[in-house]
């Protein structure tokens, strides 16, 4: 029963984690997409003329489309029109059943595993959800009766099928170096070092086979430079053209959701998933007294510095324009002296003098913290990429998956196994 | 490879090993946009945007804008209903329907005088064709609204009025 509420707890923590960075990242592709082109993306929608930075815009968008005239096309397949946009989200979702969030949290002293399903076999089973993804896209582009539509579901398949050996390939790479499939094991094996000096994280020890992983994970999420299942300017949306209302907007957030697995997984994989680099846990939890002085003092300066970035702008920016929003700043700033308050006021419980069942609480939750931001930088790295590169042509896609990503795939198998055999 | 219908030389550049393999390119392209999110992050006051209901553009003073009749002293039409503008519009955009005038000075007066500026290209050659200076793009105004298409035709009275704004 017990066993139960864990697991329903991280279930809810993982759900929480993804629809809040959803919201997240929909106003960070926007604003940084902006701020890229030079442009001050969206500002407008507010709540009594606050308009934290664009950041209502997602809460606005979303009573948008829940209000909006489910338009649908006549001739649809019925079943499958109404499963495919359930089927994407339930399969974004499902992934991060196997991915470990932080290495165990102690409850009324028992040793909880952060990990929803601690799979033998969890490598593989992240392989074949992520190919499951494609079937919601491929049935949308076949049941909307529409030839755009319908060319976006053959690109999702083709392109799933290109990029899913490649990724493969570079993943038994990495299950050659941690000999396991159990990703618990594999991010465990990372928090050691090589050479003496370097974390044992994937990216060092598998560089190509990272590079491999982290192109074939954006061609996995259709995002750009691999986004060609939507492609907007050659068939219209691609796969979600005949797709209105709230059904759209689940396609939307599914996009949204893969990219924080794809993040997630290669955080975990290559970058140590949970693990802070030169401090594994042990050492956290001999000093967690001094790291948690350090940290709430660091919170306290950075703060302390945002707010002064903040009311320099204030100070500047008077009375511009003359209404509600001449507010925000000084608003913002005096946020941000808040949490710097916060974290002094930490300082006065005497943080240095923190117990052993403090000390674990304060590795599990910096643990925690690493991984998501981890998971956040690749959330942005996805992106930042988008508005970099152009759209690959097809062509160029097929030739990079078959005859680039796959002999690459398989030289990069053979050596790890022969380094693997020698070492 | 081979690009038929292409000039000879124009595509078979031969690409360095570094331009081939992209991943330089890339993260140097990862640079670029990196420099612009920064810098604008950090200089947001000096974004080139316009903050448009609240700021707007300053246009010139030839900046041709919605159209007036201009008045004479006791505020009647200057206009001769002459059809020089309306012959002249490209768009064919004006309708006037002159009329005799009592005073035997002046020869005719328009009845009426509509715009439909729904069809005006603002090309200004209606003021260039008038021979009494009686109709002018001067006011500056350039938006103009109206929630129906019938609404978009205005009248003598309504161009003779110097209060007026876009909305319609």
């Amino acid at each position: 029963m017990i066993i139960v509420l864990d697991t329903l707890a991280k279930i809810l923590f993982f759900f929480v984690l993804i629809m809040g960075l959803v919201v997240v990242l929909i106003w960070m592709e926007r604003k940084g997409a902006a701020f890229i082109q030079d442009r001050t993306g969206p500002n407008r929608a507010s709540i009594g003329g606050v308009r934290l930075a664009g950041l209502v815009h997602p809460i606005a968008d979303v009573f948008k489309l829940l209000f909006k005239e489910d338009v649908t096309p006549a001739n649809r397949h019925k079943a499958l029109y109404n499963m495919a946009p359930w089927l994407v989200m339930t399969v974004a979702l499902s992934t991060y059943a196997v991915i470990p969030f932080g290495d165990h949290l102690t409850v009324a002293g028992r040793k909880v595993p952060l990990v929803a399903a601690d799979l033998s076999v969890g490598l593989l089973y992240v392989l074949a959800i992520a190919s499951l993804a494609t079937y919601g896209v491929v049935l949308a582009g076949w049941s909307g009766n529409n030839k755009f539509t319908f060319l976006g579901g053959i690109r999702a398949a083709s392109q799933m099928i290109s990029y899913e050996i490649s990724m493969g390939l570079a993943l038994m790479g990495l299950i050659l170096v941690f000999s396991s499939l159990r990703i618990t094991d594999i991010v465990a094996g990372q928090g050691d070092l090589v050479l003496g000096f370097l974390p044992k994280w994937g990216v060092v020890v598998q560089p190509l086979g990272f590079i491999l992983f982290i192109v074939a994970v954006f061609a996995e999420t259709n995002r750009n430079p691999f986004d060609l299942p939507e492609a907007d300017s050659e068939i219209v949306a691609g796969f979600h053209l005949e797709y209105s209302s709230m059904k759209f907007a689940l396609f939307f957030m599914a996009e949204y959701a893969h990219m924080v697995v794809g993040a997630a997984l290669i955080a975990t994989l290559y970058f140590g998933g949970y693990q802070i680099p030169w401090l594994p846990r042990p050492l956290i939890e001999a000093h967690a007294g001094l790291i948690l002085t350090l940290k709430l003092i660091g919170v306290a300066a950075v703060s302390l510095l945002i707010a002064m970035l903040f009311f320099r702008r204030a100070q500047k920016e008077k009375g511009k324009f003359g209404d509600a929003r001449d507010r925000e700043p000084v608003l913002g700033g005096g946020l941000w002296v808040l949490v710097a308050v916060a974290a002094l006021a930490g300082l006065v419980l005497k943080p240095w003098t923190i117990g052993p069942v403090g000390a674990d609480l304060v590795a599990s939750v910096l643990q925690i913290m690493a991984f998501v931001a981890k998971v956040v930088f690749f959330a942005w790295l996805f992106i930042w990429v988008r508005w970099t590169l152009p759209r690959f042509r097809y062509d160029q896609l097929m030739r990079l998956g078959w005859k680039v990503w796959l002999p690459l795939g398989l030289a990069n198998l053979v050596v790890t196994a022969l380094v693997m055999a020698i070492v | 490879m081979s690009f038929e219908g292409l000039p000879k030389g124009s595509c078979d550049k031969k690409r360095s090993f570094r331009d081939s393999i992209y991943l330089w390119e890339v993260l140097r392209g990862l640079g670029v946009t990196a420099k612009h999110l920064v810098w604008n992050i950090l200089h947001t006051d000096q974004m080139p945007t316009m903050q448009y209901p609240e700021e707007k553009r300053v246009y010139g003073d030839r900046f041709r804008g919605r159209h007036r009749l201009m008045q004479r002293q006791d505020g009647s039409p200057v206009c001769v209903a002459c059809q020089m503008c309306s012959t002249y519009c490209p768009a064919d955009c004006i309708t006037i329907v002159g009329a005799e005038h009592p005073d035997p000075k002046i020869e005719k007066y328009p009845i009426s005088f509509e715009i439909d500026l729904l069809r005006c290209v603002y090309c200004g050659l209606c003021e260039e064709a008038c021979p009494c200076d009686a109709i002018r793009l001067d006011t500056g105004i350039y938006e103009i609204a109206a929630d129906s298409r019938e609404k978009f035709i205005v009248d003598k009275e309504f161009l003779l009025d110097n209060h007026t704004d876009g909305t319609l």
